[in-house]
């Protein structure tokens, strides 16, 4: 039994030891508690790393629940909104699970691992409703979170990085794989997937042999020009990209204290994971409700006029507020000004014209500007590399 | 002889409130005070020598925002520390502690059960939900729901917006939630014992039910419906001991003009033709004023010092029958040192806020029961805090002061009155509960003062010692506090006025029965309304 | 078999068979099934001993609705009362009963000054019954998604709490929330009165007089005064007779009722409800499935948990259905002799609760799963008034027991702290010995003995923690919330799944109200094949 005093509470990923090493910055947040960094040298520089060669995140902190028993795919499949039949062995799968009144709890990812054998990756914490979700269910949920370390490699040489390391055939896994390599006498599951809208892997390791996984990525990854990167570069890649984050896009919908504060699939512009075609899955009688009466918000992508990151910006139409941003950014490589918008319905069409009502301020003197911008139809990061198999050299 | 605008009886917190309102919207205002010092059960006194015992209420959280700084407590002298910290000692040497933090309080809980510490988040959005509901009322006065004045329908009316903003289900969980026992409520969420039960024990302090009581839950709101600087649920000190904020309120009502007079004991209000015209003094003093507010409890009120001619037969049924219920008593102890527990370090910032050592809610009910038998608990639920941790005005430094609250302890033993052999029994069942948790800490007390319900309402008058001047139960709330057709603080006669906690919306040092009263008091008076709204919650 | 069933009904308990009757008198076409060998559910005959038989779950008829009975025609489908307008009878061990029937009080200690508060305070509380009468007349309404017949009741609701003046309403609202315990003593003195009101409002829960709430399971007690009963009756033949009277009425109808079928699931076809499987292997298919069962089982056994969302099946998991009471059955080879009781008197409803503390202690047992060591108890002797159930001179003595738990620790066959007894056996004696406090010689006197645990009960009655009432009447599991928001007005949140049972509103009792109320919804949806 731990004791909880016994530690200074300040919790610490399996790669702290490496992730400590490399923060030339000393620049710290915390993620669920754990010590994590927002920067290790440069913002701008671990930006580019992700987009120009190989960059590498910890995101160890992630809740990671195993899913097993017989009823496991059934299980899965009242979950979530997507068929997680159509998600084969071998593949893992986007999606987001909703609480009864059709309203999104949180997005994530399933990892068909064998038969009836998955992992389920969030970003909020789930057990409670995992448990309860489990009645009815020959199933066993296990939440594994402290278990498995886990790193992101994303970019145009993370392939090659890996490959290196002696993970031969790599190139061959498609986008949304997974695969197994042995690794001092454990496993290292690699999948291709991430958070950057890039090529890139994600790889999963028990957390004791963490450590020298870090080594030796990072040791056949030099050559490649491999480098860490922290959670401020994340959050352009991921804008940039078109990825939406629990808790800042939208708010999981059982920590809502305000009512109408959540937000639907629909309302969230997912609604391409909900496959009504199950006969039960949460949120579903819900949601058909709404399909009949018509959604409350739209999500939207903006394209805004100017180089002023609309970060919490009022989204108006005629001089009518009509929304507002949750997350904006200066995309580096796309050279584009995105903003994240909820609208209210109507809106939201794509190439509607709204303006968006910024602030900024320059040496303490704040400045307001009536920035025009457009409302796309697709992310403005999306290279080919992402999708190639095998993925090219860079 | 000189005549008043206004007489408050009693300079407890909610008078003194209500006095310094009426004083400031230009009033000639005596507040009097049957003891010799004044704060009523929000007082600070030096029962042992360089220790200040806040002998009766001991934490402050619900005072409204709102009130200190309109009436400037802070300038006369209020200052309020929040603490962080709790902790539930376990049978089994481990124990159960409670975190300022988030992350660090779902670490803790999750040494215990990850799926609580989870379900913690979703408690925690439920009873915010419900909190949010309740707060903008408690500065308001309750709508009459047998009424058909404007006011009372526009209320009404407001009251089921609200209500209506949270969707069929959501509103059948708030009626859920209002007639639900803390003990069914925990069981909904929680599955470890301790936890269930040091959250639990908030949902019957005070009161004289057990956990598995329906309606309890609601009793749960009652101390998360405060706050600390904005942060809703979070509790602090009163620097210098509770009394600091009767002494504050004190100097505001002072500086606005009015008068305190100490050892001023009322025998009766004076009723002349249906309207009130002073107060007669148990030593034949007379004081007049045609506006009386009494800040005693309903039963003192009606029964005590009213004269039963002027009440009619239906207003004395229900002052007799008005639920008051002693249930606890208090053990405050100087100590040589801060004393150790089991499995704790004392540097452990768990041991700054609320001990128990209740760990289930099973023994919280069997204490219940013991009150129920008509006895003091044998193996009581105690809300204990060492506020020196914090405060280091209140004991000489390296000593310190502790507060112990005990659930259960009856008005009478077994129908009857309270013995010196009793009150023994009772200290010493707290005693030695502490002590099998603490080795040195029999060792540690140089002074104990031990109150039963006996003594608490010998020193305060509160009746039968019960701290909220009544019962939370329902039909003790909202338009039913203190009677229905008296719930929005208008007496029986004209001129006269509740403004104690027996008044909507109930105990707790929070000062808004007080505020509230005086809010009716000067419109009936046509007077402007110089009393604070409630701080928008959005 | 049976093409182009309209709805299928699961279970013949007394609210399935008037549910089915007023679905059959619409025209639809029903089938209902029952897994037991006959119809009645809790409403059943039994015999527990070589020619002893008796009403062997609920007792007493005293709230079943007027209208229902009116509209079934039951008398001429062969109901007969063996006796009628029964009061209660608080015994005392030196033979100084109470008797109350109606607003009548008799007792060698009842003062004036207590027959007159009793006067007002029944004329009183009267008014409330009557108003929570019509209350239960009507489904639950829906308050945010009001349909115009919700607003309707609601309206309804209002004016008749406006009608009962200001002052009624206002004590209304002040006392439906709390305990019997303190308003009884807030209105009497007398001992037994106060007692014999807590025992009425805890009988059949899980809680004790000073539980706030027991006001409103009072309240409820008292329902069949708007529905003509004054005191209790006796039906000739039992409880199930009253279930053949009603299986009678439903087959003219043209209702097909299936004895002997166990449904073992309620099967969903693209999310909806639109047929069952029975034990045997076969299936049926209808528009509509109705469900008479308690809700633990129509959820969790018949539907399945894993065939709904997770909140619902959350709620379904924590709906409070732990029954309290139970059931004792003594074969006895001549009259009982009471102390102080004639024998007409012995017919009566006889309650052994000598005082609030009492019941509140018996109550303190079950919050942790023991039984009580001095139970409360609600005795009939059926024989007296019809001695059809009996030998020739013998009689049957049949009691309500409270309390009793679930299950005790180490099961109701471990050992207690009697030495050599498990728990039945010592439960079983304490009972005996309370009994016979009242009774001396009973024991000599007996020939058989059955206890039916609230365990007994779920086994032989389906209902899950056989509790009588299917779930805890208590305030947060009525009207909308009953048997958990989101499952309200007789539909139960899942498509062609309607419920029938005391698990719906207004809840349990021989009323009949949630069987006709949820026919009358399930019309209104008009559902057909």
């Amino acid at each position: 039994m731990k004791s909880a005093s016994d530690a200074t509470m300040m919790l610490r990923t399996p790669f702290h030891s490496r992730v400590a090493a490399a923060c030339e910055l000393n620049a710290w947040g915390t993620w669920k508690g754990y010590t994590t960094p927002t920067a290790y040298t440069d913002v701008e520089l671990e930006y580019f790393a992700i987009r120009s060669t190989a960059g590498v995140f910890d995101l160890s902190p992630m809740n990671k629940y195993r899913i097993t028993g017989p009823d496991a795919e059934a299980y899965l499949n009242r979950l979530v909104t997507r068929d997680v039949s159509k998600i084969r062995a071998g593949r893992v799968g986007y999606t987001v699970w909703c609480n009864d009144a059709g309203q999104v709890m949180d997005d994530g990812t399933i990892f068909h691992l064998g038969e009836n054998d998955y992992r389920v990756c969030a970003f909020a914490r789930a057990t409670d409703w995992l448990h309860w979700s489990a009645l009815g269910f020959d199933v066993e949920v296990v939440d594994e979170s402290d278990e498995v370390a886990a790193l992101a490699v994303q970019g145009p040489t993370s392939c090659a990085a890996l490959l290196a390391m002696g993970l031969v055939g790599l190139e061959q896994l498609k986008p949304f794989g997974l695969t197994m390599f042995p690794f001092e006498g454990g496993t290292l599951m690699v999948s291709r997937t991430g958070f950057t809208g890039d090529l890139g892997y994600e790889l999963w390791i028990a957390a004791d042999k963490a450590e020298l996984l870090w080594d030796r990525l990072f040791e056949a990854g030099r050559p490649h020009l491999i480098k860490p990167f922290g959670s401020d570069a994340l959050d352009m890649a991921r804008i940039e990209a078109g990825f939406l984050q629990a808790g800042v896009d939208f708010v999981p919908a059982e920590s809502a204290v305000r009512s109408g504060r959540s937000r639907s699939p629909y309302e969230l512009g997912l609604g391409w994971l909900v496959d009504m075609d199950k006969p039960v899955f949460n949120g579903r009688k819900a949601l058909l409700r709404e399909q009949a009466r018509g959604s409350r918000y739209r999500f939207a992508m903006l394209d805004v006029d100017g180089n002023k990151p609309a970060s919490h910006s009022f989204i108006l139409s005629g001089g009518k507020k009509v929304g507002t941003v949750t997350s904006a950014a200066w995309c580096p490589t796309a050279k584009t000004n995105v903003a994240f918008a909820q609208l209210e319905m109507p809106h939201g069409d794509v190439g509607q014209e709204l303006v968006a009502e910024i602030y900024y301020q320059r040496e303490l003197q704040w400045t307001r500007v009536m920035a025009p911008c457009r409302v796309i139809g697709a992310p403005v990061f999306n290279p080919p590399r992402r999708r190639a198999v095998p993925p090219g050299a860079f | 002889m000189k005549k008043y605008d206004a007489i408050v009886i009693g300079a407890g917190h909610n008078g003194l409130t209500n006095a310094a309102y009426l004083a400031k919207s230009g009033l000639d205002v005596a507040v009097l005070e049957r003891n010799p010092y004044i704060g009523g059960a929000t007082v600070s006194r030096e029962l042992h020598r360089g220790w200040t015992y806040s002998n009766c209420s001991y934490v402050c959280s619900l005072l409204r925002p709102e009130i200190a700084r309109d009436l400037e407590l802070p300038r006369h002298g209020l200052q309020v520390v929040p603490y962080g910290g709790g902790v539930t000692f376990m049978r089994n040497g481990d124990y159960y502690g409670n975190y300022y933090d988030h992350n660090r309080q779902y670490r803790e809980m999750a040494r215990h059960s990850k799926r609580d510490a989870n379900a913690y988040e979703r408690y925690t959005t439920d009873v915010m939900k419900q909190t949010r509901l309740i707060r903008p009322y408690l500065l308001r006065r309750p709508p009459d729901p047998t009424s058909l004045k404007p006011r009372d329908l526009r209320d009404l009316l407001g009251f089921a917006r609200s209500f209506m903003e949270m969707g069929e289900e959501g509103l059948a969980d708030t009626l859920r939630f209002w007639t639900k026992s803390v003990g069914d409520y925990l069981n909904e969420y929680f599955e470890t014992d301790a936890i269930k039960a040091h959250l639990g024990g908030t949902g019957v302090i005070g009161t004289a039910l057990g956990v598995y009581s329906p309606g309890t839950a609601y009793v749960l709101l009652h101390h998360y419906m405060g706050d600390v600087d904005g942060n809703v649920g979070s509790w602090g000190f009163a620097r210098g001991g509770m009394g600091a904020v009767a002494a504050a309120l004190e100097k505001s009502f002072r500086a606005f003009g009015g008068e305190v007079i100490c050892d001023a004991d009322v025998d009766r209000i004076i009723v002349r033709h249906g309207k009130v015209r002073g107060v007669a003094l148990k030593n034949g003093d007379e004081y007049l004023a045609d506006i009386v507010v009494s800040n005693l409890d309903p039963r003192r009120t009606f029964l005590d010092v009213m004269d039963e001619g002027d009440l009619s037969a239906e207003l004395l049924h229900r002052a007799r029958n008005f639920k008051i219920r002693g249930s606890s008593g208090k053990l405050n102890i100087a100590l040589d040192g801060l004393p150790s527990f089991h499995g704790l370090d004392k540097s452990s910032p768990l041991m700054v806020g609320d001990m128990h050592f209740t760990d289930s809610l099973e023994r919280l009910e069997r204490a219940y029961d013991d009150w129920k038998d008509g006895t003091w608990s044998k193996d009581p639920y105690v809300d204990m805090l060492i506020p020196t941790q914090t405060d280091p005005t209140m004991a000489p430094p390296g000593k310190h002061m502790m507060t112990v609250f005990v659930q259960y302890a009856p008005p009478k033993i077994n129908g009857g009155e309270w013995t010196d052999a009793d009150k023994a029994g009772f200290e010493k069942s707290v005693i030695d509960q502490i002590a099998a948790h603490s080795p040195d800490f029999r060792d540690l007390i140089l002074h104990c003062e031990t109150r039963t319900p006996r003594e608490i309402e010998a020193e305060t008058g509160l009746t039968e010692g019960n701290i909220f001047q009544g019962e939370l139960t329902f039909d003790q709330l909202l338009f039913n506090r203190p009677f229905p057709g008296y719930s929005q603080y208008r007496g029986p006669v004209r001129g006269m006025y509740m403004c104690g906690s027996g008044t909507h919306p109930g105990g707790g040092v929070m000062a808004a029965p007080g505020a509230n009263a005086a809010r009716e008091i000067l419109r009936d008076l046509r007077r402007p309304d110089v009393v604070p709204g409630g701080y928008a919650d959005d | 078999m049976t093409d182009k069933l309209d709805v299928i009904l699961i279970g013949a308990g007394h609210n399935g068979l008037v549910c089915a009757n007023y679905l059959a008198k619409a025209g639809r076409k029903v089938l209902v099934l029952e897994a037991g060998d006959s119809p009645g559910g809790a409403a059943a005959s039994r015999e527990f001993a070589p020619g002893y038989s008796v009403s062997s779950c609920a007792q007493w008829l005293y709230q079943l609705h007027s209208g229902v009975s009116r509209d079934l025609d039951l008398e001429r489908h062969g109901l007969q009362w063996a006796a009628r307008e029964l009061p209660s009878l608080l015994l005392d061990t030196r033979g100084r009963h109470l008797s109350l029937l109606g607003s009548r009080i008799d007792g060698e200690g009842v003062s004036d000054g207590d027959r007159e508060a009793w006067r007002a305070f029944h004329a009183r509380t009267g008014k409330y019954v009557k108003l929570l009468a019509r209350v239960f007349e009507s489904r639950p309404p829906n308050l945010v998604e009001a349909g115009l017949v919700d607003r309707l009741n609601l309206l309804k609701m209002g004016l008749g709490l406006k009608l009962l003046g200001r002052d009624d309403m206002s004590e209304l609202m002040r006392i439906i929330l709390t305990n019997m315990y303190d308003l009884a003593e807030e209105y009497f003195d007398n001992p037994q009165l106060k007692s014999l009101l807590g025992f009425d409002s805890v009988l059949g829960s899980r809680m004790g007089p000073r539980t706030p709430n027991t006001v409103f399971t009072y309240l409820y007690r008292r329902l069949g005064e708007a529905y003509g009963y004054n005191g209790v009756a006796q039906v000739k033949g039992g409880m199930g007779a009253l279930a053949q009277a009603l299986a009678a009425s439903a087959r003219a109808r043209g209702v097909e009722l299936r004895l002997g079928a166990r449904v073992t699931s309620i099967d969903m076809f693209n999310g909806r409800a639109g047929g069952v499987s029975l034990a045997s292997g076969e299936q049926f298919r209808a528009a509509v499935v109705v469900s008479g069962a308690d809700p633990v089982t129509t959820y969790g056994t018949l539907v399945g948990l894993r065939n709904m969302e997770t909140g619902m099946a959350r709620r379904v998991s924590q709906i409070r259905c732990a029954g309290a009471a139970a059931k004792l059955h003594l074969a006895l080879n001549a009259a009982p002799r009471f102390t102080g009781l004639d024998e007409s008197q012995l017919g009566q409803r006889l309650v052994i609760a000598p005082d609030l503390n009492y019941l509140e202690r018996a109550f303190n047992a079950v919050k942790y799963d023991e039984y009580s060591a001095a139970p409360a108890l609600d005795i009939s002797v059926p024989t007296i008034n019809d001695p059809g159930g009996a030998p020739a001179g013998c009689h049957v003595l049949s009691a309500i027991v409270q309390f009793a738990p679930y299950e005790p620790a180490g099961g109701w066959e471990g050992p207690s702290t009697a030495a050599g007894a498990t728990h039945r056996e010592h439960f079983t004696r304490l009972i005996l010995d309370k009994i016979a406090e009242y009774a001396p010689g009973i024991r000599d006197q007996v020939v058989a003995c059955q206890l039916l645990t609230p365990q007994d009960i779920e086994r032989d009655y389906g209902m899950r923690g056989g509790h009588w009432h299917h779930a805890e009447m208590s305030l947060d599991q009525v009207l909308m919330m009953r048997p958990f928001p989101g499952a309200t007005q007789y539909g139960s949140g899942l498509d062609g799944l309607y419920l029938c049972g005391a698990g719906a509103h207004p809840g349990g009792g021989v009323m009949g109200l949630a069987g006709r109320n949820a026919a009358r919804e399930i019309i209104r949806r008009g559902a057909r094949a």
